[in-house]
């Protein structure tokens, strides 16, 4: 008899297990050179729990009571559990803070090729170390584990999720327009940008900025912009960049329209990819008031990578 | 010529010869696509061709760099993760409810029965359309002529996309309500986007320039 999995989740068999297991171990041993503590933590959290984090977290894909009738979620990520963690586990540990897991969350996405409602994330959390410091280090290590599971076209996209809400900001656009172009750009829609923006009816250049600025990504020229608010906003990327060594410093592209679909990154945030696959293999970025709200205010930054596209990419680019 | 490296999927059908005269002014050659229409991919200058719907899937997975779709397809298919570049004017159409003539049966569904039965290839903007305007509406998904389901009482209205009007016409349909208006996009693969910037940004420039 033929008995079915949930929709989006599946099996892992002994030859694809083995495969998975190589990746993991590789970037476990990255993890631990570089003094990142493991941690594992429930699949199942109080949804007032995770809701505190971010309000998206708060629409898992699965949800059900216990028997006491408390609403519980399986986690949609590992960074929120983590941040719990800080705040309840160590409440006075001396900053900055290194933790590291390799766990699944659970999202409601449409299943497809490396996109499955139950993922194996491998990341790190990095807390107390502020930027550019610590997104320096993020990045670096983000880095290493690529290098250590063999993957080679690799590049990681590098932007500021408090960017354009800043542009928006200088020009004063308000809060239902601003919802709006945002919405255009994080469904990544640059015709109904431009069309947002001209009902705006702003200064020429204000308007073309606005277009502008989100479709810019490449090398460190990107960030050459002429004085300005928008000068100012990526002068934290700048200040990453000086951080990085040589090896690492090739690996990434700027991309000032770089949005993330999590509500609490802060600064910078970043994303991998790899021409082998269609879709980022993994991302993360700064979320410096996400622990606050859990009692411990501290910065803080992390990535995860998806483990099987990570292995979808590695066949793939071997195959080439 | 090959298009720096990319791969673009170009839909046969409605956009096909207007898809290939804007691939002609990048410089690319699409003599032999318009010559051969059993042919899928044209390796020499990185065209792939398939139906307008597929365009989305092939783009999302990065199996193209590029593509050449109507809104239309992109509003049905808005989960797609895909950057949408470019409106590139052309394929102009309407998305339209469309009833028999005379008095509105759909109108007097909704009224006496409450709910009116809407039969279409585009299930989801439909069904946002009537939820968008508080009507109830039963959506039934059919794959072939649409105009076909109000004159067999299958259902009492139709939302279609209209190019000229003339096909719901000589069915003795007409135009209720406007919905949307439709013209063909340019649309990238999101990692594309990122790792072949520059090319992408070159084809992007050209064709608004034309």
């Amino acid at each position: 008899m033929i008995s079915p999995t949930p929709s989006g989740t599946r099996d892992v068999l002994p030859d694809e297990m083995r495969e998975l297991r190589a990746i993991t171990e590789a970037v476990r041993g990255v993890f631990d050179s570089s003094s990142y503590g493991e941690v594992s933590t429930p699949a199942l959290e109080y949804e007032a729990v995770l809701a505190r984090g971010d309000a998206a977290a708060a629409e898992p894909a699965y949800r059900l009571f216990d028997e006491s009738g408390n609403v519980l979620v399986l986690r949609s990520d590992m960074t929120i559990p983590i941040a719990r963690v800080v705040a309840s586990r160590f409440p006075h540990a001396e900053p900055p803070l290194r933790f590291c897991y390799f766990a699944h969350a659970y999202r409601s996405v449409r299943p497809s090729r490396g996109q499955t409602r139950e993922m194996l994330q491998a990341g790190i959390e990095l807390v107390g170390l502020p930027g550019p410091e610590g997104t320096a280090e993020a990045v670096t290590t983000l880095c290493r584990a690529l290098d250590a599971t063999g993957l080679e076209g690799y590049k990681v996209g590098l932007g500021d999720a408090s960017l354009y809400p800043a542009m928006l900001d200088g020009f004063g656009v308000g809060e239902a327009s601003r919802r709006q172009l945002v919405h255009e750009l994080v469904t990544r829609d640059f015709v109904g940008l431009e069309r947002e923006i001209e009902a705006l009816r702003l200064a020429p250049d204000a308007a073309a900025l606005l277009l502008r600025v989100p479709q810019m990504r490449g090398g460190p020229a990107v960030l050459d912009l002429p004085a300005g608010p928008v000068a100012d906003a990526v002068a934290g990327l700048r200040d990453v960049l000086t951080l990085l060594e040589p090896a690492v410093a090739e690996r990434v592209i700027f991309d000032l329209g770089l949005s993330r679909s999590l509500g609490y990154y802060t600064g910078a945030v970043f994303e991998v990819y790899d021409q082998a696959l269609g879709a980022p293999i993994g991302g993360g970025g700064r979320y410096d008031d996400l622990l606050g709200r859990f009692g411990r205010s501290l910065p803080a930054v992390g990535w995860a990578l998806n483990v099987e596209r990570l292995h979808i990419a590695l066949v793939a680019e071997r195959r080439r | 010529m090959r298009n720096a490296g990319l791969t673009i999927a170009v839909p046969r059908g409605a956009l096909f010869s207007q898809s290939l005269d804007a691939l002609d002014s990048l410089g690319i050659d699409t003599r032999e696509v318009r010559l051969n229409d059993r042919k899928l991919l044209f390796e020499d200058v990185g065209i792939v061709t398939m139906r307008p719907t597929d365009v989305p899937t092939y783009v999302e997975a990065g199996a193209a760099d590029l593509g050449i779709t109507g809104k239309d397809v992109l509003s049905e298919q808005s989960e797609r993760d895909v950057y949408e570049l470019l409106d590139l004017g052309f394929g102009r159409c309407l998305m339209v409810l469309a009833t028999v003539a005379g008095d509105d049966p759909a109108a007097e569904a909704l009224r006496r029965l409450g709910v009116m039965r809407i039969a279409t290839k585009y299930p989801r903007i439909a069904a946002r359309h009537f939820q968008r305007t508080g009507r109830q509406a039963e959506i039934v998904e059919v794959k072939g002529s649409v105009e076909l389901a109000p004159l067999t009482g299958l259902v009492e209205g139709i939302v279609d996309l209209m190019a000229t009007g003339t096909t719901l016409r000589e069915n003795g349909l007409v135009v209720r309500e406007e919905i949307a208006v439709a013209t063909a996009r340019l649309i990238a693969n999101p990692v594309s986007h990122k790792l072949r910037a520059e090319a992408i940004d070159d084809v992007v420039a050209r064709l608004r320039a034309r």
